[in-house]
């Protein structure tokens, strides 16, 4: 009895960009970004060497901000009991919530790149590389923010418990979406492989977790 | 098996405490049980229950509904509309999930039977306490579902909408349907039967 998820997926996807979401990752992003510059000082030369695990850095970062808002304020809302009540797996939600998250969050991020290069000095065969690796990595990271954000959306605080939860976890697309600059193949086969054990397995916990939430 | 709910031997636990225990009763189509009792007696748990969002600690709950009706539609505490939306499009989302193919008529209907149609365009966030109820219950009725499992229905409600809110609920029973109902606002409904929870202590 269970219909098909993509009024859930729509919705997801504007609740995404409503109220300034993707404005705020963006803007938080560059933000990041732009420390490093200041932080290190005006070489140009240094700035274009480790631009790109920067940008990773960045993005992970970025990644964080929306998170208290992906599960916890549906659970308030009890917008899962609805859906529980409907017949959905609570795993299928999850994962249209991650897909919804990532076209919210992935291709402003990936835009906000091509700036953050220009502010780095990154040359064009670096940029195209870190594009290559989000492309690949935003997935996983996007699957681990929605588990994440399952995992702690009962917990009071829970937005600094989720940069606990979420940045250990999420070092190994760090590791080979950086490595991918000097690694280049081998690397990026390596992040595909950790993205795709994320996007596998998150909804499975993140469908749980809420399960257990809701009781 | 014929249509409808048996509960049997049901009990439940919350946190380690009984809630309540050994509590049986029947639901066929046409019936309204009215769950009655104090604050934290477990009306809510026993709405859960039925709902399948909790599992039944002891007892068994054999629900068999029909297959051309949603099983089930639930009004609880919390409305589950997006604040930000007109109150019509938050409608039609759950209309849509339902695989409703006239979804759009019928939130419209629902909403002129609970006295909201002049509101449709109003975001949800600005609404009453008592017109955010009845959104919830225009949900429960533009579902079409068989079983509906109302928590405190009469929460906020004005007389005249209290009395609309039994209108309602007696169509959806002469239309075949049941419902359980867990209020400590006195409801008339025709033919209903009371499960009064005591305190298990």
């Amino acid at each position: 009895m269970s219909g098909s998820l993509w009024p859930l997926i729509r919705r997801d996807v504007r609740r995404g960009y409503a109220g300034g979401g993707a404005t705020l990752v963006v803007v938080f992003f560059l933000l990041v970004a732009t420390l490093f510059p200041f932080a290190i000082g005006p070489d140009a030369a240094l700035l274009a060497r480790v631009g790109g695990g920067v940008i990773w850095a960045a993005a992970l970062l970025a990644a964080l901000m929306p998170v208290e808002r992906l599960v916890a304020p549906d659970l308030e809302a009890g917008v899962f009991d609805q859906l529980a009540i409907r017949g959905q797996s609570l795993a299928a939600v999850a994962a249209a919530r991650m897909l919804a998250h990532w076209l919210a969050f992935a291709p402003p991020l990936m835009l906000a790149t091509v700036i953050a290069a220009g502010l780095l000095d990154l040359s064009a065969e670096t940029l195209l590389l870190v594009e290559a690796g989000l492309a690949i990595g935003t997935p996983g990271l996007a699957a681990l923010a929605v588990a994440t954000a399952a995992l702690t959306a009962s917990l009071r605080g829970a937005g600094a418990i989720a940069g606990l939860v979420m940045l250990p976890l999420a070092v190994p697309l760090l590791i080979f979406g950086a490595g991918a600059l000097s690694g280049g193949a081998s690397a990026l086969k390596l992040l595909a492989a950790v993205s795709l054990l994320l996007v596998a397995g998150a909804p499975f916990v993140a469908g749980a977790a809420i399960r257990a939430a809701m009781e | 098996m014929s249509v409808g709910l048996v509960a049997t031997g049901l009990g439940a636990r919350r946190g380690g405490r009984t809630v309540f225990a050994d509590l049986s009763f029947s639901l066929h189509p046409g019936e309204a049980l009215l769950v009655t009792g104090p604050n934290g007696v477990g009306k809510s748990t026993l709405i859960r229950l039925c709902a399948g969002l909790l599992q039944p600690a002891a007892g068994t709950l054999d629900y068999t509904a029909t297959p051309d009706r949603p099983p089930v539609a639930l009004l609880a505490e919390a409305a589950a509309l997006d604040g930000e939306l007109p109150l019509g499009e938050a409608l039609r989302f759950w209309a849509r999930l339902d695989g409703r193919a006239d979804a759009i008529d019928r939130v419209a209907t629902a909403l002129a039977e609970v006295d909201l149609a002049a509101l449709s365009t109003v975001p949800v966030r600005l609404l009453s306490t008592g017109q955010r109820r009845r959104a919830a219950l225009a949900r429960v009725v533009a579902s079409g579902a068989l079983l509906w499992l109302l928590d405190e229905p009469a929460n906020g409600l004005d007389a005249a909408a209290t009395a609309r809110l039994e209108v309602l609920v007696e169509r959806h029973l002469e239309q075949g349907g049941m419902a359980i109902v867990a209020t400590h606002l006195p409801l008339r409904l025709p033919g209903m039967r009371t499960l009064a929870l005591g305190g298990v202590a």
